[in-house]
């Protein structure tokens, strides 16, 4: 609030103070706190059933946590809590500020709509009312996630997998958000299309200086595109530092057992 | 009025074939509906003597706002003499006892099923509308939850992207009926089947107009005076729909038409789908054919 100069660049864009989530007496994740600073890519890793994903649904508001916070700087450059919002509120930031890339693009696109209608959505929801320019926004749109823009009428359901996926990055993209959320973006696509994926994530992410929150069990993903990252086990997390250094100088036994039981071709 | 009411209803049901407490239930209903333009207010829907989908909503309101004194008019696609109409009024006039009409100006409630009459409605009649699914956001958002919470919230930009696809694919809003509408600047409502071309005349309309969803168990209403507007985009305007020819019988051209097929040879004509207005023109002497 006694902020001066850029808002944007006094302080983390959202922090996560002791967030802890128990599924009845099952641990979903317990006591994590972290910042993330605008333009930082933040990769959480672990093996499956390490609470990754449910620690990325409590920080994205879609999972109330059991305890703690999860507060996000608005552009007034106000910290406001996500879970004492107004759910009008919370879904209009969800919307707006926030994007979330599912693993599956079936989870986050409407299969039923065309690449160009599933690209304006966003913009529709936030009151744009003029087809030719949302038309050209969606074209844009298709051109940066490496489509051939004569597509934009085609239904999800005739892309590839990896397609799917672009698509799903330039739907959430198109309003410029501040914040993304990535659940295992590359998991199930084949090792090429995957290469080409993270490239196109890694340049706009430097391009929009987007903040990420990346869920991922591959290492070699998370060394690619993340600034830090988490290591967690069973609900906590274990390690956390540089990724270089935690994928280079693992310190906690499972950090050292994770990294050395990647194969190497 | 129960006195009435026993006295011309001769086959034993109670007055409206439903019982007072329903009635009043409904009442009810209709009076939240009111309170709030295009908002859907669930009722207890009855089991009516005719399958749900058969315009059992429409009876229900209509049974439950029809007195003694009413005329009503009833009109199955903008015909008094269909299958529907005709049936609908027998139930009422069995069980009201009310007298009928075909002329709209002399109707105090109109039960339509996908049409609004030609004929300008004035204050002081009730229009009822029959709904097969009052949700305008179900094709798009199966979850009744969130549906719920969508019209909560006022987050209506996924009806833009159906109209935004329909542009894509056709190169304009191919909609054609049950075109979704934003009722008094807030919610978003679907204005059962009618042709698009009766959309403007629910804008600021002088007669009360309620909306029943038997199956669906819903009831929503425009009061009088309401503003009603369809959805459109900025540069693909509202549109309604228009013909080349004029109505065969009686000359109008400003009506909504019916193309008629007139025998196996591709013979067609085009009549005005409102017969009580096409009918009172020929009988002004406006008609140019037979």
């Amino acid at each position: 609030m006694t902020a001066s100069g850029t808002p944007e660049e006094t302080g983390p864009l959202l922090r996560v103070s002791s967030v802890t989530r128990y599924y009845g007496p099952i641990v979903g994740c317990r006591d994590v706190s972290f910042d993330i600073w605008p333009g930082e890519v933040i990769g959480i890793v672990g093996e499956s059933g390490s609470g990754k994903t449910t620690l990325l649904s409590c920080i994205s508001a879609r999972l109330e946590p059991t305890m703690g916070t999860v507060e996000f700087r608005s552009r007034a450059g106000k910290m406001t809590d996500v879970y004492r919002m107004s759910e009008a509120e919370r879904r209009f930031l969800m919307r707006t500020e926030w994007g979330f890339v599912h693993q599956h693009p079936r989870d986050g696109l409407r299969m039923g709509v065309s690449a160009g209608g599933n690209i304006g959505e966003r913009l529709m929801a936030v009151g744009d009312r003029n087809y030719g320019a949302i038309r050209e926004a969606a074209g844009d749109w298709l051109h940066r996630v490496e489509f051939d823009v004569g597509r934009i009428d085609d239904m999800p359901t005739t892309f590839s997998g990896g397609m799917q996926q672009r698509l799903q990055i330039a739907r959430n993209l198109v309003n410029g958000p501040r914040l993304v959320f990535m659940d295992e973006p590359t998991g199930g696509l084949d090792v090429s299309v995957q290469a080409r994926l993270l490239d196109l994530l890694r340049v706009l992410v430097a391009e929009l200086r987007l903040s990420v929150i990346l869920v991922t069990h591959d290492l070699a993903v998370a060394r690619l595109l993340a600034d830090r990252l988490m290591v967690m086990r069973r609900g906590e997390v274990v390690e956390a530092g540089l990724t270089d250094q935690v994928l280079d100088d693992p310190q906690h036994p499972y950090s050292q057992l994770l990294v050395s039981s990647v194969l190497q071709p | 009025m129960t006195a009435l009411a026993r006295r011309k209803t001769p086959i034993g049901y109670n007055f409206a074939y439903l019982d007072e407490h329903t009635k009043r239930m409904i009442r009810r209903t209709i009076l939240k509906a009111v309170a709030i333009p295009g908002y859907q207010a669930p009722f207890a829907s009855r089991e009516m003597p005719l399958p749900f989908g058969w315009g059992t909503g429409g009876i229900q309101v209509t049974a439950s706002v029809i007195g003694p004194d009413d005329i009503l008019k009833v009109i199955d696609q903008g015909a008094d003499d269909t299958t529907n109409a005709v049936s609908i009024r027998a139930f009422f006039t069995k069980t009201t006892g009310v007298t009928t009409t075909e002329r709209t100006s002399e109707a105090t409630v109109i039960q339509a099923r996908h049409r609004i009459p030609e004929t300008p409605l004035k204050e002081g009649q009730i229009i009822v509308y029959q709904v097969p699914i009052p949700e305008p956001l179900r094709w798009l958002e199966p979850r009744e939850m969130e549906t719920r919470k969508m019209h909560a919230l006022e987050e209506y930009g996924i009806m833009h992207v159906r109209l935004y696809e329909d542009i894509a694919r056709f190169g304009h809003i191919a909609t054609s009926y049950d075109y979704p509408v934003i009722v008094n600047g807030r919610y978003l409502m679907r204005p059962s089947p009618i042709p698009k071309f009766d959309n403007p005349k629910m804008d600021r309309n002088p007669a009360l107009q309620l909306f029943g969803a038997g199956r669906e168990k819903r009831i929503y209403a425009v009061p009088p005076y309401t503003e009603v507007k369809s959805l459109d985009f900025e540069d693909h305007p509202f549109e309604i729909q228009k013909w080349d020819e004029s109505c065969a019988l009686c000359g109008a051209h400003d009506t909504f038409l019916d193309e008629i097929v007139t025998d196996d040879r591709g013979g067609k004509m085009y009549v005005c789908s409102d017969t009580d207005y096409c009918g009172s023109r020929r009988a002004a002497g406006t008609g140019e054919g037979e």
